[in-house]
């Protein structure tokens, strides 16, 4: 195991796994040649167009469609009660965590009740897009408005009911406290306990292609196929056939490109029910395309919690418990995995510290709003975010430096696998190396130097540095523990390897790529495994009728479970190719070495059989070994046993404007380690993405809400995605711990970016201010709120008005 | 009403609503797909084109303030013979692209900011593009592509 800050530019190994090759998906993306799901051409389509409740909690009183249905090229326009008998069952969530939880059924229109802005009520279907939406807009819907429940903590005590026929706004409650005894007498005996309280503030995902869904029915062969802008095609053919009553294998679902995903698009949605539906009934093909103000409101957002963290030290700041509790906003309804969303992070509140005792409870609430599920990092973020700022909270009480208390508390090197305080496995681990790096990286005692100098110095411009050590679970997920928490499916991931009569390859995977490049990496591994090019192998995917069996792509698990299946797959084909070689040769399988795509007589080179002739002999069939079935081809399922635990340390350099509350992000430094790396060109990509929306929940993203329930940034234009000019150039170094849980050794890196930034940046604008009194700020950390906290701070030292 | 463009250097004509947007004019009376929409505020810059070299929005224009004018889409843009532009070339190399969906959009403001700024800083370029949204590649690889193809100079203006 080798641990060792490298240059992300430095010389590639040999052989093609872990280069930096190009994408093999560029070209399509850069042309224009792709095609996302609103370019297909499809012949006599109808356009939907959805009426949505502009009240955060109403009762549909009336429907009143007759002006809508006289508008010209409007086909057909239904009402929640109209399409009632459409559904075999409402739309699905797939994660019950307790057996008492509750979730209110959730149709794709609503018939009798609203329960938040932006809930679909009516569906007009026309011939173009511009006539349905026109015909929408002729809809009347009377409502009778109810009481709406919107703030987390005010849902959490019952007032106002987010469903009149529920008796709580409660869904669940999750607890996780192996030990409860251990962690009271960690308290009690502590010499210092931090609490803090954290507000982890809504985001929208923002995927700049919206969602979209194109239904095409063979109305006489009674078959669909569904073209979904998703990121989990199998997923929703089996949510499909259950919720609409199609036959699962009458249906065939196909994500062409997509166009970012962010766990928005693993998700099951109204829209995709109503389109087959619709499609049924009309016989006609029927497509719809999201506004952005629906992808704002209508499609899952992300976070929405409140934490409360202690910790208890003792006086050197050795971490003896840590105890977390979580409200969690699940939004209106629960999507296909909105409960267990903060469960991913349930395991992870004690960081990379050394803890032995742990406590976790998690309360799931209804509120009035959008509903909530996965956004990139989903549930791990948040714990990050927890337990990263409370500790730069107890170096600040300690008045120990922020690098030293976490080298005190990290999980040693020597402690790997390492059994955590809730109960988790983690597989390999090198946290000392990665922040030694990421210190050397950044210049961390110059820069502590240049902090002193501009406070000293009384400069309006002072500086904040910001750590963050993290590990995440990734490689989603191992069946059985899966099974532990409630979660109605496996976690494995499947692949074929083909060989074909030409010496080229097919790869057919389960995962569903919109942007990570899986083309180019299974190529990888399949070269590497089976000594051809990797521009001979093809990927294929996202179709389920290319590919039958996935579990498609989210939670940073595709490299790590995919990619294993594709790597085993490969394996299976040479082992067959070395039988068959064997027979040709006239040799013992085991007399082979296998070498740069060939098959070789041990000793004697000259006896040699290339992969390709071998993929040809067993198409013509015509000289197989004695029971040898024809082709090579094989297939994988693998289940992993164990998640990986990726991990790293990210700086984060500030510039805070004292007299404006302005924040600038000026450095930033990235040391991840996520195992052995088929690609780096495409993990650094991985990585500057997530920075980028982490860095984003920490200074610019809010999905804002009045008191009634409205959402107030609908559009790009108040919902502050940052562009190029509010983001620095990132420094990024990367360690090697290789993963034991799979044989690439690979742990995943799709989430890290995201997970570490956020609690690096805002604890380095707390770095910047601390001296002067601000400790507490709330994400986005705005100008406005940087300035006031100033104020604040300055009344409260010189006892006037700031 | 009848509006002609001509469009990646082939005349076009087409009846359409006067409401139309440029980019449905592109998108569904020419055929030409690879201009996205991604916004309806002219905030994300997916559907940025050229008119008469200069980058415009086109969801922001109608296809009538187009009338007469030429367009350069992202169809436009490599050779006939499927060499990619510096440009799209640059940001091939240099893994500028994840899910793709800004990136037509991208690489025309691109070929646009670099018309008007062939030598530019990187915060010259930071500030050129902050019209283009991409949620993918936190615009890192971006601006180095950007870069590299300005000092290639390669570029045809």
């Amino acid at each position: 195991m080798t641990a060792t800050v490298d240059d992300p530019s430095a010389e590639a190994p040999t052989g093609v796994l872990g280069t930096r090759m190009l994408r093999r998906e560029d070209a399509a993306l850069l042309s224009g040649e792709a095609r996302y799901v609103h370019d297909l051409v499809v012949p006599g389509a109808l356009h939907a167009s959805l009426v949505r409740s502009p009240h955060a909690h109403a009762r549909i009183v009336s429907v009143d469609l007759s002006a809508a249905r006289a508008m010209p090229g409007v086909v057909a326009a239904f009402s929640g009660a109209d399409l009632a008998k459409e559904w075999a069952a409402p739309l699905p969530c797939a994660w019950p965590v307790t057996a008492d939880m509750q979730s209110p059924a959730h149709f794709p229109l609503a018939k009798d009740e609203a329960c938040y802005v932006g809930d679909a009520v009516v569906v007009v279907v026309a011939a173009s897009q511009a006539e349905a939406q026109d015909a929408a807009a002729a809809v009347d819907v009377e409502y009778e408005e109810l009481p709406a429940t919107v703030d987390l903590e005010d849902a959490s005590a019952d007032r106002v009911l987010a469903h009149t026929a529920s008796t709580t706004n409660r869904a669940y409650t999750w607890e996780l406290n192996p030990d409860p005894a251990a962690v009271e007498r960690a308290f009690a005996s502590s010499s210092v306990v931090v609490s803090e309280r954290f507000v982890q503030q809504r985001l929208v995902p923002a995927a700049i292609e919206p969602r979209g869904v194109c239904v095409v029915p063979q109305p006489f062969g009674g078959e669909y196929t569904v073209y979904s802008a998703t990121q989990v095609p199998h997923i929703l053919r089996t949510m499909l056939g259950m919720t609409v009553g199609v036959p699962e294998g009458r249906i065939r679902v196909v994500a062409p490109a997509v166009g970012g995903g962010f766990g928005s698009k693993l998700n099951v949605y109204a829209e995709e029910l109503l389109c087959l539906a619709l499609a049924r009934r009309l016989r006609r093909p029927v497509r719809w395309t999201e506004e952005r103000s629906e992808a704002s409101q209508a499609t899952i957002q992300g976070r929405g919690q409140l934490q409360e963290i202690e910790l208890a030290a003792d006086a050197e700041g050795r971490v003896q418990a840590v105890r977390a509790r979580i409200l969690a906003d699940m939004g209106a309804y629960l999507q296909l995995v909105t409960p267990g969303i903060p469960l991913l992070g349930a395991f992870l509140y004690h960081g990379v510290y050394d803890v032995k005792a742990y406590a976790f409870t998690c309360v799931g609430v209804f509120t009035n709003r959008t509903p909530t599920d996965a956004y990139r990092g989903a549930g791990r973020p948040e714990a990050t975010y927890a337990i990263e700022r409370a500790m730069d909270s107890l170096a600040r009480r300690l008045g120990i430096d922020p690098t030293e208390l976490r080298r005190r508390n990290f999980i040693g090197r020597d402690r790997f696998p390492y059994t955590s305080p809730a109960g988790l496995l983690f597989d390999s681990g090198d946290y000392e190396t990665a922040l030694d790096g990421a210190l050397e990286l950044v210049g961390y005692e110059e820069l502590r130097a240049e902090q002193a100098r501009r406070r000293d110095g009384g400069a309006a411009k002072l500086l904040g540095v910001g750590l963050s050590s993290y590990v995440e679970m990734c490689g989603l997920a191992p069946s059985r523990v899966l099974a532990s928490l409630n979660y109605v499916a496996g976690g494995w991931e499947a692949a074929t390897v083909r060989m074909l009569p030409t010496g080229k390859v097919q790869v057919v995977t389960g995962t569903s790529p919109h942007g990570q490049g899986h083309v180019t990496s299974w190529s990888m591994i399949v070269a590497d495994r089976l000594g051809v090019s990797p521009e001979d192998v093809d990927v294929l995917h996202s179709d389920t009728a290319i590919s039958p069996l996935g579990l498609d792509t989210y939670g940073s698990r595709s490299v790590a479970v995919g990619g294993t299946a594709v790597a085993l797959a490969a394996d299976r084909v040479l082992d067959k190719a070395r039988l068959l070689a064997a027979h040709k040769l006239e040799v013992a399988p085991e007399d082979l070495e296998f070498e740069r795509g060939e098959l070789t007589v041990r000793g004697t080179p000259s006896r040699a059989i290339g992969i390709g002739t071998l993929a040809f002999e067993a198409f013509t069939a015509h000289d197989l070994p004695e029971g040898m079935e024809p082709n090579l081809e094989a297939t994988a399922t693998f289940d992993p046993v164990n998640f990986t635990f990726p991990f790293g340390t990210h700086v984060a350099v500030v510039e805070v404007d004292t007299e404006t509350g302005r924040v600038d992000l000026v450095r930033y430094v990235a040391v991840d380690d996520c195992g052995n790396q088929v690609n780096p060109l495409i993990v650094d990509g991985q990585v500057h993405g997530g920075i980028a929306q982490g860095v984003a929940q920490a200074l610019f993203e809010e999905a804002a809400y009045d008191q009634d329930g409205n959402l107030l940034t609908t559009t790009l234009a108040d919902y502050l995605v940052p562009a190029a000019s509010e983001l620095p150039s990132f420094t990024l170094g990367r360690t090697v711990t290789p993963s034991p849980s799979n044989i690439l050794g690979v742990k995943g890196i799709g989430e890290a970016g995201t997970i570490a930034s956020t609690p690096a940046v805002v604890n380095a604008v707390v770095d910047a201010l601390s001296h002067l009194g601000v400790t507490e700020l709330e994400m986005p950390v705005t100008p406005e709120r940087v300035w006031r906290a100033l104020g604040a701070a300055r009344s409260l030292t010189t006892g006037g008005l700031a | 009403m009848k509006v002609a463009v001509t469009v990646n250097g082939h005349p076009e004509s087409h009846d359409v609503e006067t409401r139309t947007l440029l980019v449905y004019y592109l998108r569904e009376a020419c055929g030409l797909t690879g201009t996205n929409v991604g916004c309806d505020t002219t905030s994300c810059g997916a559907c940025t084109v050229l008119m008469n070299g200069e980058s415009v929005k086109s969801c922001t224009i109608l296809a009538a303030q187009a009338d007469g004018e030429e367009i350069t889409t992202i169809e436009g843009l490599a050779a006939r013979d499927g060499t990619l532009h510096p440009i799209q070339q640059a940001f091939h190399e240099h893994h500028a692209l994840q899910c793709g969906f800004c990136t037509p959009g991208m690489v025309m403001a691109v070929v646009s900011f670099l018309n008007e700024h062939p030598a530019p800083t990187e915060a010259d370029v930071r500030e050129g593009l902050e019209g283009n949204l991409c949620r993918c590649t936190g615009y890192h690889n971006i601006v180095e592509a950007v870069l590299a193809a300005a000092r290639s100079g390669e570029l045809v203006s």
